[in-house]
């Protein structure tokens, strides 16, 4: 995975992760990096587009709220966030971990903050996946009694 | 991208963007009077009263052309991070931002149509001194007659002389403001 690919993967896994839980792992990590905004935490509507089967015309799903932020840390390094919801908070924190994985400490954040947040998150996914297979109903021609 | 170009937005965006869209808006409203803009820190060139011009009129929908030597990459990158406005040629551009002999020819801007007159650019020109003195102003928002440190007064009366159609003016200097519609008449003294 390139570079970029990485940080586009903890970035969306912020985005999406519940405000409640990065908080709590986030105040667990105990750290408090010494930050300037370069955008203060700011709410706004983005507009989901979509595309029919992947492969059709783009059409527009419907808006969001997603709130933004970008700090930057003494050492230089440049966080940003977009998570969903209107929670600054959350947003910061998560520009926070952006800017603190491209630091030396990036593998304390993994252990401490993504890694918990990716198990949640496939934990969340397998247990909705299960809930639908249980009611999963398989179809089958029934004899018609034409023969 | 340069992290020292993302500083010198505005710290609190609503309250003064508000304050710099009433500063354009009545610099705009009476050509000649000089506004003071305030509370964009960009990178050089661009002045600050031009910045705060540009975090407050320009978003994605909003082409933005840089002349000479403010089409420089942290400029760039600012204008990105703090805008998202796209950066284009003079054709395209709906703002245009430079010094006045960077910023000519003035014909390569968009002047708008008869249909739709207000598809011109708004050319934000940087001026080494912006005074209310030199050229003679008359016209809608200007009582009697005003004065303003034109760079030039033939190429303002040719952009008149377009009526209804024509390009908008910034002048920009440090932090002071003065506009000069298309419905302004301009004479030498």
């Amino acid at each position: 995975m390139t570079e970029i690919e990485e940080r586009k993967s903890w970035m969306s896994l912020l985005a999406k992760a519940p405000a409640a839980d990065l908080d709590r792992l986030w105040s667990a990590l105990g750290l408090a990096p010494d930050y300037g905004y370069l955008r203060a935490p700011e709410a706004g509507g983005v507009m989901v587009r979509g595309r029919a089967g992947a492969t059709g015309a783009p059409f527009n799903l419907g808006e969001m709220t997603v709130t933004r932020c970008s700090v930057r840390l003494r050492g230089g390094e440049v966080g940003h966030a977009y998570v969903q919801g209107r929670d600054k908070t959350h947003a910061t924190q998560a520009a926070l971990i952006d800017a603190l994985m491209q630091t030396g400490q990036a593998d304390a954040v993994r252990a401490a903050v993504l890694d918990p947040l990716t198990e949640a998150l496939q934990t969340a996914r397998a247990t909705r996946a299960a809930k639908a297979a249980a009611t999963k109903v398989d179809f089958f021609t029934m004899a018609r009694g034409e023969d | 991208m340069q992290a020292d170009a993302l500083d010198g937005g505005f710290a609190d965006a609503p309250i003064e963007a508000a304050r710099a869209f009433r500063a354009a808006m009545s610099a705009m409203a009476r050509p000649g009077r000089i506004e003071r803009l305030e509370g964009a820190a960009p990178p050089a060139p661009l002045s600050p009263a031009a910045g705060a011009l540009i975090l407050t009129l320009c978003d994605p929908e909003t082409p933005v052309h840089l002349a000479g030597a403010h089409d420089a990459a942290a400029l760039r990158d600012w204008i990105t991070f703090h805008t998202g406005a796209p950066l284009v040629g003079p054709d395209g551009a709906v703002f245009a931002v430079g010094d006045w002999d960077a910023l000519q020819p003035l014909d390569a801007y968009r002047i708008g149509t008869s249909d739709y007159p207000d598809r011109a650019a708004t050319l934000i020109v940087e001026m080494p001194t912006l005074t209310p003195q030199g050229a003679r102003l008359t016209g809608p928002g200007i009582k009697d007659a005003a004065q303003l440190s034109l760079p030039e007064t033939a190429a303002f009366r040719r952009n008149a002389a377009q009526f209804p159609l024509g390009l908008d003016f910034f002048l920009t200097c440090g932090d002071s403001v003065a506009a000069l519609p298309r419905s302004t008449r301009v004479e030498d003294r």
